[in-house]
């Protein structure tokens, strides 16, 4: 009994490895996980067990990959202790069938350190494969079993490989995928970057020397856009991450183009196209490579920065047409222009950079409130605007693909960096550490 | 007597040369027409040769003359498309989120421009509009095309051909001057005006 309260102490006390705070920052560094929101949230304990690189590295992603769900109370344990709540696999084991045996899984600690659910990686029953299995404590029995192909515990890609099977656990626990195995895009002193959901793997998208501006994910996961800025002009480039191979889509060979997105079904692009007559929005039909049209009209006013509704058949978009910039909506086909997201005039600041969640409920957006801009989220039906930063500078959201996390730029720290946050808990944290990040995209799960 | 002895002496004088010498009877120079006309024609020679490398001495002291004179005149004429082409880059700036061209120092400059290219007909000129960090990034790169246009508006409205003037925006992609004040800010809200074509050789306008 003593030897499980020092545990529990032990626990208490692991700092959690990225800072976690909520907006604005409270004190970083320690979460209690255990205590301090009794009920809120399941509580979830990643087990130990045999240790090798590439289990432990698992595990540790694994557990990464929980905390930053926002969906559990993590329960960190000292690696030392491992033992004492993880599996001992007997000399003479379960034949086959992975360890699912009550005997072995001491479900009754496991409720006692406040875990709901309880996951273990262990050796697999071959060789081409490690075991995850995810406990339900309460219930007392093994809800999933999946498996984690067996790679380079240092590669990227075994990186990504751990990210699916965190989202597994994760819809084994909750019933919705989490989105661990997903990357973000970023700009970064004129060079297109991606970067794990994790923070892991920051790598460059974009040759050298070119300049790259507003970049957006098809909804494959395999294909991004972005403006190459080039002499005050710029063209929409279409880029193939797994390949590298580039093509320019077509008519954007002249003028200033940015913002390309694609709708939902990756059949259509819409981008902004600035030109002397101003900044409108144009639509290409990518399916059948041509159709070049122009959605919205009028010289006095600016629109720009598109957005596709989840069911691809609305555009949100921004107009100057009231003077400053707001968020305004119209059918994919250009028609029916209405205001989206309600302010005051003269009163309510400028308003840009709208993204549609992938469940289609919500916009993101950023206004401007007493010359910074900040956060913003919209409900699309009710109409209903909910200001969700406050420190510092903050812009430019993106949606992750589970509808509830966004990723924004923010100078809370200093320079411009990228950083997640819960939508529904309000919890932040740092994605980026380089300088100077800007203009994320996040992508839809990364396909295998 | 006496003058007898004389010839002797003379005959002497000559037997005595003679035995000595064997020396001809000296011969007395005549003017020869046939060398006066050589050295005559010699000295001619040289006049000659004197007249045409003094003609070839003039002409390039003529050359070199006309080659500096030249060369000023291009020293000048650049020196004055240098100072055209300053003027003519002289950057109009703006305040925060608008794009309308200020009266005073902006017009002024817009003035000398308009100037500028009246009296340089071949001249072309390219406008790019720059914007601070500050606003959303894809909105700056509309500002600052609304901020190109307007000086390029400005100019066509006062007769400047439609086709002298090319827009650009580089929306805050490109500051002039770091860091996050207004300093800096204030700097970065700007039009660059550039050549495109027709600024080899400048003039400046009258009365300027």
């Amino acid at each position: 009994m003593m030897r499980r309260s020092m545990v529990v102490f032990g626990a208490l006390l692991i700092p959690v490895a990225t800072a976690i705070a909520q907006d604005p920052p409270i004190d970083q560094g320690v979460r209690i996980g255990i205590t301090y929101t009794p009920g809120l949230r399941p509580g979830l304990l990643v087990l130990g067990g045999p240790r090798t690189e590439a289990l432990d590295s698992a595990r540790a992603i694994l557990q990464r990959d929980m905390e930053y769900s926002d969906q559990f109370e993590v329960i960190s344990l000292p690696g030392g202790d491992s033992l004492v709540i993880g599996i001992a696999r007997p000399e003479s084991g379960p034949s086959g069938g992975g360890p699912t045996g009550g005997a072995y899984i001491n479900y009754s600690l496991y409720a006692a350190l406040g875990a709901d659910y309880a996951v273990s990686v262990l050796p697999g029953t071959d060789s081409a494969a490690y075991a995850v299995t995810v406990y339900d404590v309460r219930g007392e029995n093994a809800r999933s079993n999946l498996r984690l192909p067996v790679g380079d515990p240092r590669s990227g890609a075994f990186r990504m490989a751990v990210h699916r099977v965190a989202d597994d656990v994760v819809r084994a626990a909750t019933g919705a995928l989490g989105f661990a195995a997903t990357r973000l895009l970023l700009v970064r002193a004129g060079g297109l970057y991606r970067v794990d959901a994790d923070g892991a793997e920051l790598e460059q998208v974009s040759p050298p020397g070119v300049t790259a501006f507003s970049p957006s994910w098809h909804p494959s996961g395999s294909r991004v856009a972005y403006s190459e800025l080039a002499d005050g002009w710029g063209t929409i480039v279409l880029h193939d991450v797994a390949t590298g191979v580039r093509r320019i889509l077509a008519g954007t060979e002249e003028l200033l183009n940015i913002s390309p997105v694609f709708s939902p079904n990756g059949e259509a692009m819409a981008f902004t196209r600035i030109g002397e007559e101003g900044a409108e929005v144009y639509r290409y039909n990518l399916s059948r490579d041509c159709c070049l049209e122009r959605l919205t009209v009028g010289r006095v006013s600016d629109k720009l920065s598109p957005t596709f509704s989840a069911d691809g058949r609305r555009i949100g978009f921004v107009s100057t047409r009231a003077g400053g910039t707001q968020i305004y909506v119209m059918a994919a086909d250009g028609t029916g222009q209405e205001l989206f997201a309600p302010f005051d005039y003269g009163v309510t600041g400028n308003s840009n950079a709208p993204e549609w969640s992938p469940d289609g409920l919500y916009i993101a957006f950023h206004r401007d409130v007493t010359g910074s801009p900040q956060v913003f989220v919209m409900d699309a039906r009710a109409r209903a605007v909910r200001q969700l930063t406050s420190a510092g500078r903050n812009h430019d959201p993106t949606w992750a693909p589970d509808g509830r996390h966004i990723a924004f730029v923010s100078t809370r720290t200093g320079r411009r960096q990228v950083w997640i946050m819960d939508v529904e808990t309000g919890r932040v944290r740092q994605l980026t550490t380089i300088g100077d990040a800007r203009l994320p995209s996040w992508s839809p799960r990364i396909p295998e | 007597m006496k003058a007898k002895f004389t010839v002797f002496l003379g005959m002497v004088a000559i037997i005595v040369a003679a035995a000595c010498g064997g020396q001809p009877e000296p011969v007395i120079p005549q003017p020869d027409p046939d060398s006066i006309a050589r050295e005559q024609a010699r000295r001619d020679s040289i006049a000659r040769e004197q007249a045409r490398l003094d003609s070839i001495r003039r002409a390039q002291a003529e050359q070199e003359r006309i080659r500096r004179e030249r060369e000023e005149v291009a020293r000048r004429e650049a020196a004055v498309t240098a100072e055209v082409r300053q003027m003519l880059a002289t950057m109009v700036n703006f305040d925060f989120d608008r794009s309308n061209i200020r009266m005073g120092r902006d017009t002024d400059m817009l003035q000398q421009k308009h100037a500028i290219l009246q009296a340089n007909p071949a001249l072309r000129i390219e406008i790019t509009g720059h914007c601070d960090e500050r606003g959303s990034d894809e909105y700056n790169m509309a500002l600052g095309m609304r901020r190109a246009n307007a000086a390029k508006a400005w100019l066509t409205s006062r007769g400047i051909a439609d086709s002298r003037v090319t827009v650009r925006s580089m929306g805050e992609e490109r500051p002039m001057a770091m860091g996050s004040n207004e300093d800096a800010w204030s700097q970065n809200r700007r039009d660059e005006f550039s050549i495109t074509a027709g600024g080899d050789r400048l003039v400046k306008p009258a009365g300027m």
